[in-house]
């Protein structure tokens, strides 16, 4: 409850929570208001924003409704940052848990592991796991996760280093209980308040990761992403600017509000470090 | 010489973890559909299938997959990358020729984004929690949100199309044969979007870490002290404590290497710089899986010897490192 307060006292965190929740709401609506196929043509090729009261937001090269885009690409963003961050968190925790815990040689190979997927640029790795699997929303969103779990890895085999000795674990070794079960009931608890708030900043890593590999135009082309429209607008960019303009601020604030939400779960929840 | 040692174990210690990059590539790219023959028959535009099989042979790529794998390891200590059928030279050249750019770019950039994250840092630590900190704060957390080929883009469109100030993409006037210094400013120009561009995420990081960390080490005892000397205050941010929160700046440096030559692919795009990020992105779409694999690892050699300098940079600025080797 005092975290709640806390939260809403940041001006900062209540205006992310805002934005969010209107990214959210674009993404629920998007069926609703914009009932048909959002690549399919829908008028004259671009026309600017505002000069034609069906479309709001204009019409890209294609002649396709730029505010439709948006809304199905706020789903999309969503998706692929919330789904690439929970693959990319659960397999974080999985490898750090078992290194913390374990130590020795386990420890070890398994940060030999991450030090690998560390050292190798993220996008690299993207473009090579994008050149083997293809680019379907599937195999992006899982490609996006499987480069982005390191750090959470790092971050719960500290936490877990720090926890393994406790006496709360130690009463439940006495007791019988087995590893597994120490790890996964008794300190993954209370390993995961800073993993799960560290998510944020992975979320918007994600959606930005994303949007890039879908402006070059290596993401899935038969979705309505933010990237793929920036993409497409980019032939045009000399007089229609606007229409690679406006995805671009959509990805900009949704990333703003993902990491405003973060950084305010952050203080919220560690009102200590806040005060320096 | 103690942390030259230090540092030299660091990099023997990182020799395996470039093995182990190389394993799991070469083996995840066993998957990819299509082999260096095919994307060569597809230029050629078409073959009969013994053709195939002659340069499947020729290329050893008929071998097992451990084979196929135990040979290219062995090819790579002898500093041999392999050949592209694409280019129709060996790998090592095409990303040779193709490094200087993004070197360039990399170097500008980081040092664009560390000494303006720097000076922000400092202006925002100052003046905490009054106006300049708000805006400089404000500032850092868009530009982090900002996506760099979108704000790319944009600067091409003020810049480049509507104030004409700057050109909107290349390396240099392929026109204009220049030399010396014209050249060299030439280039430069050319290389401004660029860098702002590929430095803007990296500043908001820099500049957020380099304020925490002057928060941080103004209230420390020894700052007190060198107030209670007399010291004024310009004296005691910069001879005091700006060198040890310079720190975590440097630590930074290291672990955004890697951030930043995947940045440098997108930025490379969208100003069509001959790069080797270019150069992954086109061995992407023209399924060239020996130069992606050199790629690979040159990029990931890059980021050891980049951690090698930190380390090397870290002791120079905090003595006490070296005392703990």
């Amino acid at each position: 409850m005092d975290a709640i307060r806390r939260y809403f006292r940041s001006p900062a965190a209540v205006v992310g929570l805002v934005l969010l929740l209107v990214v959210i709401a674009m993404a629920i609506t998007a069926g609703f208001l914009y009932p048909r196929d959002p690549l399919a043509l829908a008028g004259r090729p671009l026309q600017w924003p505002f000069a034609n009261p069906r479309f709001l937001l204009g019409t890209d090269n294609s002649g396709r409704d730029i505010a439709a885009q948006i809304f199905y690409g706020a789903r999309i963003s969503l998706l692929i940052g919330g789904v690439a961050t929970l693959i990319a968190i659960v397999i974080g925790v999985l490898i750090g848990a078992f290194a913390g815990y374990y130590g020795g040689w386990i420890d070890n190979v398994l940060m030999r592991i991450t030090e690998a997927f560390q050292t190798l640029p993220n996008f690299v790795l993207l473009l090579v796991l994008v050149a083997v699997f293809g680019s379907t929303l599937t195999t992006v969103t899982i490609a996006v996760g499987v480069v982005s779990w390191t750090a959470p890895a790092r971050l719960t085999r500290a936490e877990f280093m720090s926890l393994r000795n406790r006496e709360f674990v130690q009463a439940g070794r006495t007791l019988g209980m087995k590893d597994i079960q120490l790890i996964l009931g008794e300190i993954l608890p209370n390993a995961l308040p800073p993993v799960i708030v560290y998510a944020s900043v992975v979320m918007a890593t994600a959606i930005l990761l994303e949007s890039a590999l879908a402006f070059l135009r290596l993401s899935d082309p038969n979705v309505a992403s933010w990237g793929n429209l920036i993409g497409l607008g980019r032939d045009v960019l000399r007089v229609q600017w606007y229409v690679s303009a406006i995805p671009g601020i959509a990805i900009l604030l949704t990333v703003l509000a993902v990491s405003l939400v973060g950084q305010g779960l952050n203080d919220a929840l560690n009102p200590r470090l806040k005060s320096r | 010489m103690r942390i030259l040692t230090l540092a030299g174990r660091r990099l023997a210690a990182s020799i395996p973890t470039l093995f182990l990059i190389l394993i799991g590539v070469f083996l995840l790219l066993q998957f990819a559909p299509g082999d260096t023959v095919d994307a060569m028959m597809a230029q050629m535009g078409g073959g009969d299938a013994a053709t195939a099989r002659e340069l499947r042979k020729f290329y050893g790529l008929d071998l097992s997959v451990p084979v196929q794998l135990g040979n290219y390891l062995w090819r790579l200590i002898r500093l041999d990358l392999g050949f592209s059928s694409i280019y129709g030279k060996p790998v090592a050249t095409v990303i040779l020729e193709r490094l200087p750019p993004t070197l360039l770019l990399m170097t500008a950039s980081l040092s664009f984004a560390f000494f303006a994250g720097l000076v922000l840092g400092v202006i925002a630590a100052r003046g905490v929690n009054r106006w300049p900190d708000t805006i400089i704060s404000t500032l850092g957390l868009i530009f982090y949100a900002t996506p760099s080929f979108w704000f790319g883009l944009m600067a091409i469109v003020v810049f480049s199309i509507y104030l004409q100030w700057l050109p909107a993409g290349g390396f240099e006037d392929i026109g204009a044969v220049r030399s010396g210094l014209a050249r060299t400013w030439d280039i430069a120009q050319h290389l401004i979007l660029p860098t702002l561009t590929l430095g803007l995420i990296f500043l908001a990081i820099y500049l957020r870490i380099m304020r925490a960390s002057m928060l941080e080490v103004l209230n420390l005892d020894f700052v007190r002290t060198a107030r209670a000397k007399g010291l004024d205050e310009t004296r005691v941010v910069v001879r005091h404590v700006l060198r040890n929160a310079l720190l975590p700046m440097v630590t930074l440096i290291g672990l955004q290497a890697g951030t930043m030559l995947g940045g440098s692919v997108v930025v490379e795009s969208v100003f069509s710089l001959p790069g080797l990020g270019r150069l992954a992105y086109e061995s992407v779409v023209q399924r060239d899986l020996n130069t992606l694999l050199g790629i690979v690892f040159v990029s990931a050699l890059l980021v050891i010897v980049v951690n090698f300098f930190t380390d090397l940079l870290y002791a120079r600025l905090d003595p006490r490192i070296q005392a703990e080797a």
